[in-house]
């Protein structure tokens, strides 16, 4: 148990935490074998809590009470997993079929480096040369079963179907962005992280690092069920198109924007934020001064999805770190978004009353 | 009694945004009840009867859940342009086709007309992303809505004799059919909630929790079913002014044969009309009552409906007094599951 008093201070992102998110996303951690970034939460956290529990699915549930009467009982969750690949198929001398796990885009997989199970074996995506394409097949999209992962021939390299593999993107600070594969959701288990060694004491802090999300929000509903809290705040990572569109007309679809803050979700596909959550988080930004911006409403899915429906209903709200390019090999954000992220998340939690929920919708 | 149903339908309450809807039906209900809540998902939750002290089907008397949703389709901004247009996205089953040249009225007031880009050819099926809702005003600034805002249709109740038109029947006709019979009934041995959902239309999200936190015997929805009756139509048995149609199946229930054959059986003693309805594309709160925890035997009466989903809904006034009386009725005397 950690005894400074450093948990009534708000957590800062510095040099400590861009170098812990470097870790979590140079990690691997593809939806059923979250192993890597689990190891990491919990050595992070093991100085701070009483107890952690890994449940029957690989969530990762940390509590850490506050003090005082009337405490609500706030969830936080943020996923571990991330979009990637399982092997499927071995073809001999180092290749490999495979199958993509969440969302992908397979028009992103040609000739992409990747790192193959946990110890990261290095290996190819390989596809036919130009030199030997036909002018037909220039045309073609390529089909996932055409596709190989290659881990190089007559070396020994071997691995074994239903190893994950992920693309080989090292992490990279760039001045006020970084870079990295799996943005998505790392940005929100580091958020998480901080506030657990951070935890504002007017609340019980319920927070559960989840599993499966990408493939359908799965570790959060069990999570959800077991912890039974009050309200759910859920922490991760949207999209972010908010490229000028080619014409120069008026982009009206970008989901979020990089640079605007904290994305806060009034709606997406399989839940409707509670709106005196999303309330409690503008009022809170605006007192604390903090940019955020409401991301468009309508698709995508977070683990609120799963975890407001469990037992007799559990009011949610997701707030987003805006990247760009997310399941991609290379997704992009700004320091400075994540950084209000954890100040306005951090700052909502210090001011939550039972009066948040008492009030009307 | 149509008074009542006009207040109903005209107030705006998407899903998620039933607030003031949620405030109406309490009013009405509030000195019909035993015990009046709202739990965390909105929901609320009303009980007629005593609570029963013994475990489950220990006496002559149930917990039945009745459910009906407060909910109805919507939209919702998700970009105001530089000229103070409001693109937006749906909320539940919105049909496209329904909304070019509509009204809408958001829940904090301001009323819109959608809008179409005029690149769409008059045989082009548009998506929602190429309609816009115009506030009447000219510039980002002075728009008087802002992303995440939430809109219904705007369209007045139509009295027609026996027919009643009006945007979201579905379901304020149940809600109807629901403060109704708290009203008529007036001795029953079985502890009984009327349950009033958020968020229908948007997945069944509201019913599932309340029926968690209540664990009823048994459970039955009240909402609206499509008809088979107007020109060229599917084919469905389903007919405006038959009588209360009784589920047996949708796409997501098989009712439970013994409560098809126990309302079925209440209506033949009581003389009531009645019809059956198996609906191909649609489903009800029940079927979300039937899977929570360990299961639980559902039912749902249905009361026939044109043009669902439009801002124009029409139903019956007999098919409502005769599922009031049939509800009535099933809630009064022990419920015998054969």
């Amino acid at each position: 148990m950690h005894t400074t008093n450093e948990s009534n201070q708000t957590p800062q992102v510095g040099a400590g935490q861009t170098s812990l998110l470097e870790r979590l996303c140079n990690a691997s951690a593809v939806s059923g074998d979250e192993h890597e970034v689990r190891q990491i939460v919990i050595q992070e956290l093991q100085p701070y809590a009483q107890a952690i529990k890994i449940d029957s699915l690989g969530n990762v549930l940390v509590t850490r009470e506050g003090r005082g009467t009337n405490r609500l009982r706030v969830m936080v969750a943020a996923h571990m997993d991330e979009a990637g690949f399982i092997l499927t198929n071995d073809e001999d001398d180092g290749i490999y079929r495979f199958e993509v796990v969440g969302g992908m885009d397979v028009r992103f997989l040609l000739g992409k480096l990747v790192w193959v199970g946990r110890s990261h074996t290095p290996g190819v995506i390989g596809a036919k040369p130009v030199h030997l394409l036909t002018s037909e097949e220039k045309k073609k999209t390529i089909t996932l079963d055409s596709l190989r992962i290659d881990l190089g021939p007559g070396n020994g390299n071997q691995s074994k179907i239903g190893e994950r593999a992920v693309f080989a993107t090292p992490f990279i600070h760039l001045g006020n962005s970084l870079r990295a594969r799996a943005l998505d959701n790392r940005l929100g288990v580091a958020t998480l992280i901080e506030l657990v060694k951070h935890p504002p004491d007017n609340i019980d802090l319920l927070a559960a690092f989840t599993v499966q999300e990408e493939v359908g929000t799965r570790g959060a509903s069990i999570a959800g069920y077991s912890l039974n809290p009050d309200l759910a705040f859920v922490l991760d990572c949207t999209s972010a198109y908010d490229l000028p569109a080619w014409d120069d007309s008026e982009n009206s679809q970008y989901n979020t924007q990089l640079g605007a803050g904290p994305a806060i979700h009034i709606a997406h596909k399989p839940s409707l934020s509670d709106p005196r959550l999303v309330r409690h988080l503008e009022q809170t930004a605006k007192v604390e001064n903090i940019p955020y911006q409401i991301r468009q409403p309508g698709s995508v899915s977070t683990d609120t999805g799963t975890i407001h429906k469990q037992r007799s209903g559990i009011p949610s709200v997701t707030v987003s770190v805006p990247g760009r390019y997310l399941h991609s090999p290379a997704s992009l954000c700004r320091l400075s978004d994540w950084q209000f992220t954890l100040a306005l998340i951090h700052a909502a939690l210090a001011r939550l009353t039972p009066q948040v929920l008492a009030t009307e919708r | 009694m149509k008074q009542l149903i006009q207040k109903l339908v005209e107030i705006p309450g998407p899903s998620g945004y039933e607030t003031q809807i949620r405030a109406a039906i309490r009013a009405e209900v509030q000195p019909l009840a035993d015990e009046v809540y709202v739990d965390a998902l909105g929901n609320l939750i009303t009980r007629k009867g005593k609570l029963r002290s013994g475990q489950h089907n220990s006496g002559e008397g149930q917990r039945i859940m009745i459910a009906a949703h407060m909910d109805e389709i919507g939209l919702m901004v998700t970009h105001i342009d530089e000229n103070g247009f409001a693109r937006f996205t749906n909320l539940g089953g919105m049909r496209t086709r329904s909304l070019p040249g509509s009204r809408v009225r958001f829940v904090n007031g301001p009323i819109g007309v959608i809008g179409l880009e005029r690149t769409i050819g008059t045989n082009d099926h548009p998506t929602m992303t190429q309609m816009f809702i115009d506030l009447g005003v000219t510039d980002r600034g002075s728009c008087p809505v802002r992303v995440g805002d939430v809109a219904c249709f705007e369209r007045q109740f139509l009295d027609m004799g026996n027919r009643l038109i009006a945007k979201a029947m579905d379901d304020r006709i149940g809600i109807y059919v629901l403060i109704e019979t708290m009203r008529k009934i007036n001795s029953t041995p079985h502890e009984l909630y009327f349950v009033f959902t958020t968020q229908e239309e948007v997945g069944l999200r509201g019913a599932a929790p309340a029926a968690f936190s209540i664990d009823p015997d048994l459970g039955l929805a009240v909402d609206v079913t499509s008809t088979g009756d107007t020109p060229k139509d599917k084919k469905m048995e389903t007919t405006l002014g038959k009588g209360p149609a009784i589920k047996i199946r949708d796409s997501k229930m098989l009712s439970d044969p013994r409560i098809v054959d126990w309302i079925v059986r209440t209506a033949e003693k009581s003389k009531l009309p009645h019809q059956f309805e198996i609906l191909e594309g649609g489903t009800t709160d029940a079927s979300a009552i039937q899977l929570t925890r360990a299961g639980i035997p559902s039912g749902c009466i249905s009361i026939p409906c044109r043009y669902i989903h439009s801002p124009s809904e029409m139903v019956d006034l007999h098919d409502v007094q005769n599922a009031i009386e049939l509800l009535t009725q099933l809630l009064s005397e022990k419920v015998i599951l054969q």
